[in-house]
């Protein structure tokens, strides 16, 4: 399976991003993932562990957002989200529907970072913290 | 201490998708049809790879593939027979090829001087579909010994392929296949797809996957001149 490389890549991205943030500590990644993009978030949690080992990511939580498959219609022009991954239909009018509109994503979100003090506040988006992102607790 | 969120909005796999992105523009500059073969161990990729690219051949078209494996380079040696250039990628445990993988195999190859390249990817019905390679054509095989339920089973990948291959029809009768179900589960998860039957071994069904080869080939080589001013 993959996860291994899926979750090396994040700790690299972030890593890399953060790099404006010296000092910082990561507590949380949040991350989107698709219904259709081939990641089981069990296992990206049982590799987290391994691949955050020895990085500056050690200890931080990993918080995955399913993204369901919403397609387009285009017999009637609906849009909605699929039932099944066994079939692609339109949800209302039951037609095959091919176009996917979502659910292809696998992406880094945001991170949660403790910081000590003169926080880099240009690239902080404060608000994004009020949203409701994963299952795991929000730490404020 | 304060805890703040830092929006990031990045993909994962950000570097592969560039780097397919840049290869995407390497081949439709050179006008080579690239196709990413996927589908479980054992439905005869190799088998089927080795049949287009000879049958290719013969008809004057000039066809080269790269083919990943884990370990070894039996399928490279197999695919030689054809008289195609083939190159072997070991990916070395890596579950499924990424575009950093197929960049480094081209190095040499005039990719000008291809019509088709194909990319027989490691034997793997659930990480290969979140790689792009720089391909315009993916495409899945399912043999008839596979069942026909499996497009069912991995529907992230079926979902992503552009033409669907089905693989051994000679023994189809023998294993029971039931063809109908087959294409009706394809279809379910990729609605409107291309289904091929094909035989590597009687050849039976290889002339219609050849002349979409060729079709496609022309389609892509349009679209690129369009793009670039040089038809309308």
């Amino acid at each position: 399976m993959h996860e291994l490389s899926i979750a090396s890549s994040v700790v690299d991205a972030v890593t890399e991003s953060l790099r404006a943030y010296p000092g910082v500590r990561v507590l949380e990644v949040r991350l989107r993932v698709g219904a259709l993009a081939a990641v089981v978030e069990d296992s990206l949690q049982f590799c987290w562990e391994i691949a955050t080992e020895g990085t500056p990511l050690a200890g931080a939580r990993l918080a995955v957002t399913a993204i369901p498959v919403t397609v387009h219609c285009a017999a009637c022009g609906a849009s909605g989200e699929l039932e099944s991954l066994q079939s692609f239909c339109c949800p209302k009018c039951g037609e095959p529907a091919s176009d996917v509109r979502g659910g292809r994503e696998l992406e880094i979100e945001s991170v949660e970072i403790e910081e000590g003090s003169e926080p880099a506040r240009q690239q902080v988006s404060e608000s994004a913290g009020q949203r409701a992102s994963g299952t795991a607790p929000e730490v404020r | 201490m304060t805890t703040r969120i830092v929006e990031l909005r990045q993909g994962i796999l950000k570097k592969n998708d560039e780097l397919a992105r840049e290869l995407r523009g390497r081949f439709e500059a050179a006008g080579v049809l690239v196709l990413n073969l996927v589908s479980s161990p054992g439905t005869g990729k190799t088998e089927f790879l080795q049949r287009t690219l000879r049958e290719l051949r013969a008809r004057g078209a000039r066809a080269a593939a790269l083919v990943g494996d884990l370990e070894t380079d039996n399928d490279a040696r197999r695919l030689a027979a054809s008289g195609a250039p083939v190159r072997q990628i070991n990916t070395h445990g890596i579950c499924h090829l990424e575009a950093e993988m197929v960049g480094k195999h081209l190095d040499g190859w005039e990719l000008g001087a291809l019509d088709y390249l194909f990319i027989e990817n490691v034997g793997n019905l659930v990480c290969p579909s979140s790689y792009d390679l720089g391909e315009r054509v993916r495409v899945a095989l399912l043999s008839v010994t596979e069942g026909e339920d499996k497009p069912l089973k991995y529907p992230t990948l079926f979902n992503s392929a552009d033409a669907a291959v089905i693989t051994k029809m000679d023994i189809a009768e023998a294993v029971e296949f039931d063809g109908a179900a087959a294409h009706r589960n394809i279809r379910a998860v990729r609605p409107g797809i291309r289904i091929f039957e094909t035989s590597a071994k009687t050849g039976a069904g290889m002339n219609d996957w050849l002349e979409w080869l060729e079709k496609e080939r022309e389609t892509g080589r349009r679209d690129t001149f369009q793009e670039q001013g040089v038809i309308k």
